[in-house]
């Protein structure tokens, strides 16, 4: 396989991927966009976003990244469906390994985003698209009128929980604390809709005979086992950034976020972090738009340097 | 190529009888991730165009292709060789996923 260059290369085509890669073409840069399945990363399977300004009436989130994608197209980036595989981000130029070849890049925005956290239970994996899932609104419809549980208590388990409430026969939230972090909103919202909450209780085991059948669960106080049969769990246990493939390149927080103010620019000279794998305190589609332009000004500003034979990497 | 439309009616001859392996993706149109999983299949039967058929089922007008092939999960892929089905590929996270496993 051949290998292409490029003055940017972003990995990750999310909102905060091709807002990036968006200001480096306006700004003359050739910028090709990794992307391992489809424009829009975690954004793509909400079906509606209400709270990205400009859409007033909201968006479904996968029109959302098809217009950014389209949107970086028009000024000249271009994306290449590429699951990268290896990357060596101190070398000059940096090397990108993947499915589609190798490329090269004098600068790289690391935009991989985040993935649901998996409860880590043995037949996990195998039970996944066979009642266990991570997405309400993906999933939800092979679940109407059966029962379900949703194992979390922050916001996003709240809204499957009262989500699936509108399709499901029943539903419950099963949650390891006494209290949830959700919202306040969402209280009131939760007993309307009739979803019955499990406290302090984890999931130990899951049953199944071909596809999934109930839950063991365990009182984290008293230690008292009970079993609860369901035909489905959603597992909303908060997010994982995707970071293994930069291991030991750029330096990480403890939960394995890129460290990166929001300059974005990382521990590594013209590496730069956007979106929900840089640390930060707000995860939402518009911090992740916001990280793109900013990396774009520094990528910039780095390139101008190596150009002037002053880069320090 | 651009994927076909199977349907019980010419499922036979198009899959059965077809002489390249075919990759039939299993959708629906409310299905979110049916939709992110799109491009990249769209582009396997443009990038692999001669070596196999892509074909699509829409499994709210094609139930009984749905029962047949015991689809409880979508999107589901089955790639058929000589009319036969392997193991499906259940909502893959990648394109590259999908090219490994269709041997591609």
């Amino acid at each position: 396989m051949s290998t292409a260059h490029y003055d940017v290369a972003v990995i990750g085509g999310g909102p905060g991927g091709y807002t990036a890669a968006l200001y480096c073409a306006r700004s003359g840069r050739s910028v090709v966009v990794l992307e391992k399945l489809s424009a829009g990363g975690q954004m793509a399977t909400t079906d509606q976003v209400d709270n990205y300004p400009g859409f007033d009436e909201g968006i479904n989130g996968f029109e959302l990244a098809e217009r950014m994608e389209r949107q970086a197209q028009r000024f000249g980036a271009a994306t290449v469906y590429a699951e990268v595989t290896g990357v060596e981000l101190s070398a000059c130029p940096k090397r990108i390994e993947s499915s589609e070849g190798e490329f090269t890049a004098d600068a790289v925005i690391l935009a991989t985003g985040a993935s649901p956290r998996e409860l880590g239970l043995p037949g996990e994996g195998a039970l996944r698209g066979r009642g266990v899932a991570y997405c309400a609104t993906c999933d939800g419809m092979f679940f109407k009128g059966k029962t379900v549980a949703v194992a979390g208590g922050g916001n996003t388990a709240v809204e499957d929980a009262l989500y699936l409430s509108r399709l499901c026969k029943k539903v419950w939230l099963i949650h390891r604390r006494d209290r949830l972090r959700a919202s306040a909103v969402y209280h009131r919202a939760l007993e309307e809709q009739g979803v019955e909450i499990i406290w302090n209780t984890r999931i130990t085991a899951l049953r199944r005979e071909k596809r999934l059948t109930g839950l063991e669960l365990e009182d984290v106080n008293t230690g008292a086992r009970r079993e609860l049969e369901c035909d489905g769990l959603f597992v909303a246990v908060g997010r994982v950034p995707d970071t293994a493939l930069f291991a030991g390149q750029v330096d990480m927080d403890g939960a394995g976020y890129v460290a990166a103010d929001e300059s974005t620019r990382t521990s590594v000279p013209g590496v730069f972090a956007v979106g929900d794998v840089r640390t930060k305190a707000v995860r939402q589609i518009v911090t992740a738009a916001a990280d793109g332009a900013v990396a774009a000004h520094y990528a910039e500003e780095y390139l101008l340097s190596l150009a002037e034979g002053e880069g320090s990497a | 190529m651009t994927p076909v439309t199977i349907t019980k009616e010419n499922f036979a001859e198009l899959v059965e009888r077809a002489e390249k392996p075919v990759l039939v993706d299993f959708w629906a149109p409310w299905c979110v991730y049916c939709r992110r999983i799109g491009p990249a299949v769209d582009q396997i039967a443009q990038q692999y165009d001669g070596q196999l058929v892509v074909g699509k089922v829409n499994i709210d007008e094609q139930p009984e292709l749905e029962e047949r092939f015991q689809v409880d999960t979508i999107p589901t892929l089955l790639l058929f060789r000589n009319g036969q089905a392997g193991e499906p590929l259940i909502a893959p996270g990648s394109k590259a996923q999908i090219v490994d496993w269709a041997g591609l």
